[in-house]
């Protein structure tokens, strides 16, 4: 049981970091997004390894895909959602092939713990005609990453390596090694590598040449591993799942475990399937390995017992397969959801005050501020996408025409416009919607965690770097109304909003402050409420900051919480709130 | 040995982390296979999280289920009480006894329930609660909750007191460990 010897604990995304630099990777470039980002951030430790953030997932996968070409092993990584903008890039990549090896991290999130969607990744793989390996723990991330280097130089193409929250965010024992690093040299090949229909026309037969080849692969490779229990029961399986299959059955089944899950092997599949009595596949999401057996003629067990919505367990597992399951207490009491919030000094939470009391449609998009939907601020009507609240603002405007466009906002944050909020501006400008555009300037990416971006002036390791002027690009591009408040002032940005709407022009707001979390942000003393003077009109419950409740008829500050921030205190009409010459006690 | 399971459960930004980090730490340290699962991104803001920690043999599922924990270790009452269901029948919960309010009930859209601490006793659950925040700021910082619990938690293990105090050194800031080892201490005696 002697785990500890030369083993270390692990998150799974530091593990395929380690991979990479295992693997003697050089060029990294990446966009941030849950549960992918300390990949990036954890491989930007290693000084031997060049990485970057970029605007977004597009750019940085071309960016990987020139320093592949260039001869050096190359990589990006980014959530499912962030796969679908880089999607243009990658389905062509299939094509043109690799020079140095290129891997690319896709992390799905079942169960949707930090996403708008719950797509499953694996229909990228098939779609694009790239293989695609999921490791089901921190040990075969590691492991993983590094063989699918050897995969992408072998087979020629770039390799997706699918992580999922379960084993991106979980931590478990691995083993590490040294760093080896090849170098190819750069070779001028016009038919490989410029994708016009004439050459692509004779890469398309390769691609299809090369997948068969990788079914072969896929056939005889340990990646893909039989583990032969009591043969009453079969079940293939992929990634946490396979977990979730050990852990109720132990070695009580037969288990097929696929870590190459595109493309899927077929002989192996056959020859499992004729030793077992009955088959079954578990697979989180779709039924993409139920669907491939299925068309080699094989009776199996799928969907029809698992769901196809949010993530499974040991439970949902036994249950679907009549296992007891342990007995469990329960309260009868109401529990309050506590639900994400906004947190204490938040700067979203003026801006967004400010839209509510003047009746805004705010249309939003990804990031902390989606908190602004939230009671009792309840103030963004619509989330898409990233970019998503620009594009969309602008149609809302054209069909509602002028009584919209005076009460209707797009709300975006920093880092979200660089990755694709600049488009959509750009179709403001040249398409002539009246348009009001907030960018709520926190100053860092801050929902993932506090990543830099083009905005900020600093690169992924703290270093200066180049810094986009916001308000230079948005009169660059045709906005002659950009106007610059701080959230932290009512009075401002509602003088500010309403000149906005109202005036015939499009029109950008910037509101600008840091992340209340950053290090670097001074906070003030925490307020305190004069209780001879709060009449316990609830007036500054309307901003829904966590550091405020109600105590005994009074407005009550939590000082552990409190960065005396001052947006309740202009929303009290007596005067209640008062500065502490004290620092934070806590 | 069967897969022991630890769960740590609390209000995003309260430190629970480290804790999973230092237990992570502890175990291994003992020879035990361990994985350790944490929620990251929007939960994180001033939500309801939960850290599982599992520790044996082998250990295979990342997660924790209903009915499966041997210990809820909790930083506040309310999520005590949200996670009872995930607790073993002869499991044990650690509580902090501090009340941090949810927006349903700050906005005055839910009532935080009374006398949960008594409430989580009825059900015929192990409870161990004790006033954490006060102790923390005994041994010099709020923020030393997580440390407080753990030198509870540390109770109901048979594990040598050194090992314990080298998972600490470990994992906190040499500037802070002689007022983490005060707050273990406070924890393990009250």
């Amino acid at each position: 049981m002697d785990q500890t010897k030369n083993g270390q604990l692990m998150l799974g995304n530091k593990a395929v970091a380690r991979g990479l630099y295992e693997a003697g990777v050089c060029f990294i470039s990446s966009y941030p997004g849950t549960p992918s980002t300390e990949v990036t951030e954890e491989a930007a430790k290693y000084d031997e390894i060049y990485c970057e953030w970029a605007p977004n997932e597009k750019v940085a996968m071309e960016s990987a895909f020139g320093a592949s070409l260039a001869g050096r092993r190359a990589f990006c990584a980014q959530k499912h959602v962030g796969l679908n903008v880089a999607a243009d890039p990658l389905y062509t990549m299939s094509y043109t092939g690799v020079n140095a090896g290129l891997v690319i991290v896709v992390a799905d999130d079942a169960g949707m713990h930090s996403s708008q969607n719950e797509q499953d990744s694996r229909h990228h793989a098939i779609a694009a005609k790239v293989p695609m390996i999921e490791p089901s723990d921190s040990k075969e991330a590691l492991e993983y990453t590094k063989l699918a280097y050897e995969i992408s130089e072998e087979f020629d193409t770039p390799v997706l390596l699918k992580m999922c929250t379960r084993v991106a965010h979980s931590q478990s024992i691995v083993e590490t090694g040294e760093r080896v690093v090849p170098d190819k040299p750069y070779e001028k090949d016009i038919a490989k590598y410029v994708m016009m229909p004439g050459n692509a026309k004779k890469r398309h037969p390769i691609v299809e040449e090369r997948t068969q080849k990788l079914i072969k692969y896929a056939e005889t490779q340990p990646i893909n591993r039989v583990e032969m229990g009591d043969t009453k029961i079969g079940i293939i399986t992929c990634s946490t799942s396979y977990q979730y299959v050990k852990e109720v059955f132990g070695e009580s089944v037969s288990v097929l475990k696929l870590g190459m899950t595109n493309p899927l092997p077929c002989d192996l599949i056959k020859d499992f399937a004729s030793k077992v009595d009955k088959l079954f596949v578990v697979e989180e999401l779709d039924p993409i390995i139920e669907n491939h057996v299925k068309s080699l003629g094989i009776e199996v067990t799928g969907k029809e017992l698992l769901p196809v919505c949010d993530e499974f367990s040991q439970n949902l597992l036994a249950k679907a397969f009549g296992k007891d399951i342990n007995d469990s207490f329960s309260i009868d009491e109401n529990i309050p959801a506590r639900p994400p919030v906004m947190c204490a000094g938040c700067p979203h939470r003026g801006l967004f005050y400010t839209l509510k009391k003047n009746n805004c449609t705010v249309l939003g998009d990804i990031g902390c501020y989606t908190l602004g939907a939230v009671p009792p601020l309840g103030a963004i009507e619509m989330t898409l996408c990233m970019g998503a609240s620009i594009g969309s603002v602008h149609g809302f405007n054209k069909v509602r025409g002028a009584e919209s466009e005076k009460k209707t906002v797009a709300v975006i944050g920093d880092s979200t416009f660089m990755h694709s909020g600049m488009t959509g501006l750009a179709n403001v400008a040249y398409n002539q919607s009246n348009s009001t555009i907030v960018i709520v300037d926190n100053s860092i990416t801050g929902m993932t965690g506090h990543q830099q971006n083009p905005t900020t002036g600093y690169n992924i390791k703290g270093d200066p770097a180049g810094k986009i002027d916001l308000e230079a690009l948005c009169r660059a591009m045709g906005f002659e109304r950009v106007r610059v408040v701080d959230p932290y002032n009512l009075k401002q940005c509602d003088e500010v909003l309403k000149e906005e709407l109202s005036v015939e022009a499009p029109s950008v707001i910037i509101s600008r402050r840091p992340c209340a979390l950053l290090k670097y942000v001074k906070h003030n003393a925490p307020l305190k409420v004069n209780t001879d003077k709060c009449v316990g009109c609830k007036s500054c419950m309307k901003i829904g900051c966590p550091a405020i409740s109600m105590k005994d008829g009074k407005a009550n500050i939590d000082n552990t919480l409190c960065v005396g921030c001052n947006v309740c205190s202009q929303m009290c009409p007596v005067g209640a709130f008062e500065e502490t010459a004290s620092g934070k006690e806590a | 040995m069967e897969t022991k399971n630890i769960m740590i459960v609390g209000v995003g930004g309260q430190g629970s982390l480290l804790a999973s980090k230092l237990l992570g730490h502890l175990l291994m340290s003992q020879g035990y296979d361990v994985k350790v699962s944490e929620v990251h991104g929007m939960s994180q803001r001033g939500g309801s999280v939960v850290t599982y920690v599992r520790y044996g043999e082998k250990v295979y599922s990342p997660v924790i289920d209903k009915g499966e924990a041997d210990f809820i270790v909790s930083f506040e009452a309310l999520e005590a009480a949200r996670w009872l269901p995930y607790l073993k029948k002869d499991g044990q919960i650690v509580t902090n006894t501090q009340q941090i309010d949810p927006m349903p009930v700050i906005t005055g859209a839910a009532e935080y329930p009374k006398d949960l601490i008594e409430k989580l006793k009825a059900t015929g659950a192990r409870v161990d609660a004790l006033d954490c925040l006060s102790l923390a700021t005994q041994a010099g910082s709020a923020k030393a909750v997580n440390i407080v619990l753990l030198g509870r938690l540390s109770h109901y293990f048979d594990l040598p007191a050194e090992a314990w105090m080298k998972s600490l050194e470990a994992n906190v800031p040499a500037k802070f460990l002689e007022m983490n080892k005060k707050a273990f201490e406070l924890g393990k005696n009250n």
